[in-house]
């Protein structure tokens, strides 16, 4: 165990000197400021990436009198937020120039939000856990009320702020009570103060099931959703891109790490839960997804559907429920960045839309997007041989495996509600005619993003195997 | 064999055709990319009998076997064929060309679109006859709902929509309940490859039944089977000629093909267990669609009820487990693929003229149309079944087949005969003969060059089949009997498992069939 080293905290460093410097830049550069701050923070972001392949090799280490933990598996959920932030960062210049938002703080906010993620992928004790959950969230708040003079933007940074301090405290207390019971923050310890199943004592238990509350409002399963459809409508489009994708990853990595690093023996109590939110995160997901006509509230559902998927991997309990994660958060990310990417570049005379039916007759004006986006909604929808179908397919692995067949029943029965929901964007590009003046119309960026993960959705079946492999390694990290 | 991958460049050859069809530019390029996709197509279809040729008609083992690492974990890319898929490849090779000449005019917008669909369709319909692997068989069984979606919907009639997402959701709803076994079996199996399941019996009895059951529901609405038939006449109404051609022609096969590669050889326990019901819904199927078939006004939707009357036919032919039920099986869905698909593009021929397939517009059409009305009468013959054509040795050799194992459904099936026999001649009746009354009839042509060029290798082969049936059910002879052998052993092995225990009071150390 090092008591202290700056080498592993690298990619965190970076990060944390990045801002500064980044801050410092977009302040006294003059004219562009948007441009200069994102280009260079797109560098930065991708730089610690490297950084974190570099560092996060072997063994699992712990840094920090074991605060944090170094290891596989906060390697590859570091890399995936890492790419999803870059992502999203590069889709944005456009879309906040033409919106007026012409504010170098937005990549600045974004990287700190990305910082606190890795603190949180990476914490192995209650304090990290809650120091990184609060750097992340706090960042969150602010973007999603950046567009200051909108009444929705407000709103949805307010509700945001409002429900998510609602679940910090919870989770406080979720802490506190674990803390009580065990007399350990550290997550090693917590598992040898637990110790096996036949006497968890029901104040633990408490604990245990706040914490599981406050974590599942971060990722946003069911029935702690509430906000996210509110949120995700009201935020800019470019901000929702970003919601969408990394904070999910980095939530549902901090699920899987809490869960399995101080609960490992007691399986069978939080196991439990995680059904029962799985469930209701798909089924609501897919029902409630049916009757939106607005695609960002639309792609609100989707999410919750879709973490309802991830879920049922951990609903698993087992080594490779984990690795069904993995491969499921790296197929949904490379999903959903690029079907936000062509809805942010949505537009309708002047301004953007967000209406689905101005999608109509898309296959006829963009040829070349909707191709792109019937790819990403078929992906989705887990149509095989498109990525999510492999997402999918591994994650019900992991359950069958682990005997939940009852919940791998339901699972596909709402991946079959939820197809309807994606068709019909697929009908209204290439079956209705064009209706007005509705367009999509893409930046360089958004089309270099978008086309780049339809490629990769339709070219997973070949080149699936490193990925899952490395899944694979990072799973049986956590399990060492 | 060959030492290069000819079953993979079979099957991907045409998915490389669209990718050019996807590229192509400039002012002729809708022609071009037609007298493309036909030279694509054209192309398969003479690789495709590069497979005949070279097929082993002696060995019931997978030949043209390629196998490759793929996702790990025993998922690899596993391909190869055996008397009973060759055909079957035969078949969706044969009728892409025709589908691609029969849309060259009817189709005039969006072209490019239409034919990457049908391309990238005929890939994943290979792709289902040739898999050896679970997961790949379900990525190209699956895989297929994209383009033919898209063909319902875009090219289709005025209630496409609808017609579009009830094909899409109900297969889907069918085929994610056989993912759910699949991963089942793998699980218990370790592997996904299908030869291994077919040489070893892994899974016990009482596990067939829900494999068994999951299967069932995806391929008895892919068959389809009656009451989960509700889908096809939708469709086959909507959709544009082609588009049924390959509806009625090859996916209908993937259900009956699916039996045969899965049901059958890997759950023999629970196959015996559920023939009743399947019996028992195949004899409903045939009579009771055939009933629904003559009081339809549509010609399209008259043969899609057909169609599934037909398929009851080949399910009974399927779950007698004799040699003559399966290889009748098989023949009757070959037969009706080529036939079925000559009846949609007989509908086309005067839907193009017309623009309606209601048919009290049409009669008399023999006078203005002798060429369409000798064609036609070919493939309502060998609907019908008419000794001379295919349709004859199909259901002749599945009514042997049964009447060894239950004269009751013989009895039924055979009154599907006569009651089919009514439907078609009652619609040939209707459209080709009659006055000619009229006036929009009056002006119709007889059939152009190009559409002489699509009937007549089609009416060749009705014909071949039917006279010398011998070429096509030796291909499938060893592969069935050895299907046969293995059932009978698996079912042996099980009642002696089963019986064992009350007669000596010990388990005894029988695991399955050799």
């Amino acid at each position: 165990m090092e008591f202290l080293s700056f080498s592993l905290a690298l990619p965190e460093i970076m990060m944390a000197v990045g801002s500064m410097v980044l801050l410092m830049i977009g302040v006294y550069s003059k004219g562009d400021g948007l441009r200069t701050v994102s280009t260079l923070s797109v560098v930065l972001l991708f730089a610690t990436a490297i950084a974190v392949v570099a560092t996060h090799g072997g063994a699992p280490k712990t840094n920090f009198s074991g605060m944090v933990i170094v290891d596989g598996f906060g390697g590859f959920t570091k890399v995936l937020i890492l790419i999803a932030a870059a992502l999203a960062v590069i889709v944005s210049v456009d879309f906040l120039r033409r919106e007026n938002l012409n504010r170098f703080e937005y990549p600045i906010l974004i990287v700190l939000g990305t910082l606190g993620m890795l603190m949180m992928v990476s914490s192995n004790d209650l304090i990290a856990l809650y120091l990184g959950i609060e750097l992340q969230s706090l960042s969150l708040y602010v973007l999603a009320a950046i567009s200051r003079d909108s009444a929705r933007a407000t709103e949805a940074g307010l509700k945001y702020f409002v429900l998510g301090a609602l679940s910090s405290g919870m989770l406080l207390y979720g802490c506190s009570l674990i803390y009580g019971y065990t007399g350990a923050t550290g997550f090693p310890e917590i598992a040898a103060a637990v110790g096996g199943a036949e006497d968890v004592s029901i104040g633990l238990l408490f604990g245990l099931v706040f914490l599981t509350a406050g974590l599942a409002f971060k990722v946003s399963a069911v029935p702690f959703h509430m906000w996210t459809p509110d949120v995700y409508e009201g935020a800019p489009t470019s901000v929702t891109a970003f919601f969408a994708v990394a904070p999910k990853i980095a939530a549902m990595a901090l699920f899987v790490r809490a869960m399995f690093d101080q609960f490992p023996d007691i399986v069978g109590q939080w196991q439990q839960i995680v059904i029962f939110l799985s469930i209701a995160s798909m089924g609501f997901g897919a029902f409630f997804a049916l009757v939106q006509t607005n695609i960002k509230r639309l792609m609100a559902y989707s999410s919750i559907g879709h973490v309802g998927f991830a879920l049922v991997g951990l609903a698993a309990g087992t080594e490779q429920g984990v690795e069904s994660i993995l491969i499921y958060l790296t197929i949904y990310l490379i999903m959903n960045v690029g079907a936000f990417a062509l809805i942010l570049s949505m537009r309708r005379g002047e301004g953007t839309t967000e209406d689905i039916a101005d999608l109509a007759g898309l296959s006829r004006t963009r040829p070349g997007m909707a191709a792109a986006l019937a790819v990403f909604m078929f992906s989705l929808a887990g149509i095989p041989p498109l990525a999510g179908f492999f997402g999918k397919f591994y994650v019900f692995v992991a359950a069958i495996d682990a005997g939940l067949i009852a919940l791998s029943v339901i699972g596909v029965l709402t991946s079959v509600v939820g197809a309807y929901y994606y068709l019909r964007i697929v009908k209204l590009m290439y079956f209705d005619e064009a209706s007005g003046d509705a367009d999509v119309d893409p930046s360089r960026g958004v089309v270099i993003v978008a086309s780049g993960s339809a490629i990769a959705t339709v070219g997973f079946v070949v080149f699936a195997n490193p990925i899952i492999r490395a899944a694979e390694q990072a799973a049986s990290s956590l399990f060492l | 064999m060959s030492s290069w991958p000819l079953l993979s460049v079979i099957t991907f050859l045409p998915a490389f055709g669209a990718l050019f069809a996807f590229l192509a530019r400039g002012e002729m390029a809708d022609e071009n990319i037609k007298r493309l996709a036909l030279l694509v197509t054209g192309l398969t279809f003479f690789l495709s009998l590069l497979l005949w040729f070279g097929f082993d008609y002696d060995t019931a083992n997978f030949q043209f076997v390629e196998e490759y690492a793929w996702l790990g974990g025993n998922i690899n890319y596993r391909m190869g064929i055996d008397g009973i898929s060759l055909l079957f490849i035969i078949l969706t090779t044969f009728l892409m060309p025709f589908c691609i000449l029969a849309s060259w005019d009817a189709i005039q917008h969006r072209v490019r679109d239409y034919v990457i669909a049908f391309l990238l369709l005929e890939t994943l319909m290979l792709g289902v006859f040739s898999a050896l692997d679970l997961v790949l068989f379900y990525l190209f069984f699956e895989g297929g709902l994209i383009p033919m979606f898209l063909i319902i919907g875009v090219w289709g009639g005025v209630r496409r929509n609808y017609a579009a997402y009830k094909f899409f959701l109900y297969t889907l709803l069918g085929s994610v309940l056989m993912l759910l076994a699949m991963i089942a079996m793998y699980l218990e199996a370790g592997t996904t490859s299908i030869p291994y399941m077919l040489q070893n019996s892994v899974f016990g009895a009482d596990v067939q039944m829900w494999l068994w059951l999951a299967f069932f529901a995806s391929f008895a609405v892919k068959m389809p089977m009656w009451p989960v038939h509700t889908w096809l006449p939708d469709a086959h109404v909507e959709a544009p000629t082609a588009g049924s051609v390959i509806l009625a022609g090859v996916l209908l096969k993937m259900g009956g093909y699916g039996f045969l590669r899965f049901s059958i050889p890997m759950f023999p326990v629970a196959s015996d267990y559920f023939t009743p019901l399947v019996l028992g819904l195949s004899a409903v199927a045939v009579i009771y669609t055939s009933l629904v078939a003559l009081m339809q006004e549509d010609m399209k939707k008259l043969i899609a009820y057909s169609s599934v009357a037909h398929m009851g036919f080949v399910t009974i032919g399927l779950f007698v487990f004799n040699q003559q039920g399966i290889e009748g099986g098989i023949f009757q869905m070959l037969s009706h693929g080529i036939v079925s698909g000559a009846l949609f593009l007989c509908v086309g021929v005067v839907y193009d003229r017309l623009h309606t397939r209601d048919i009290d517009r049409y009669g008399g059409l023999v006078n203005r149309m002798p060429g369409y009305a000798l064609v036609f009468m070919v493939f309502t013959m060998a609907s019908v079944g008419l000794p001379g054509t295919s349709g004859f040795v199909g259901e002749f050799l599945v009514l042997v087949g049964v009447f060894q194992v239950s004269t009751l459904i013989a009895v039924l099936a055979a009154t599907g005969l006569i009651l089919g026999a009514a439907y078609m001649l009652w619609l040939y009746r209707r459209v080709i003969f009659g006055e000619l009354t009229k006036d929009d009839l009056k002006e119709m042509m007889d059939l152009s060059r190009r559409e002489k060029i699509i009937f007549a290798p089609l009416i060749a082969v009705v014909m071949w089949m039917g006279i010398y049936p011998s070429s096509f059910l030796d291909v499938m002879h060893t592969s069935v009997e050895n299907l046969i052998v293995q059932y009978d052993t698996a079912l042996a092995a099980h009642e002696l498992l089963a019986s064992a225990p009350v007669t000596d009071g010990q388990t005894p150390d029988v695991e399955g069939a050799p």
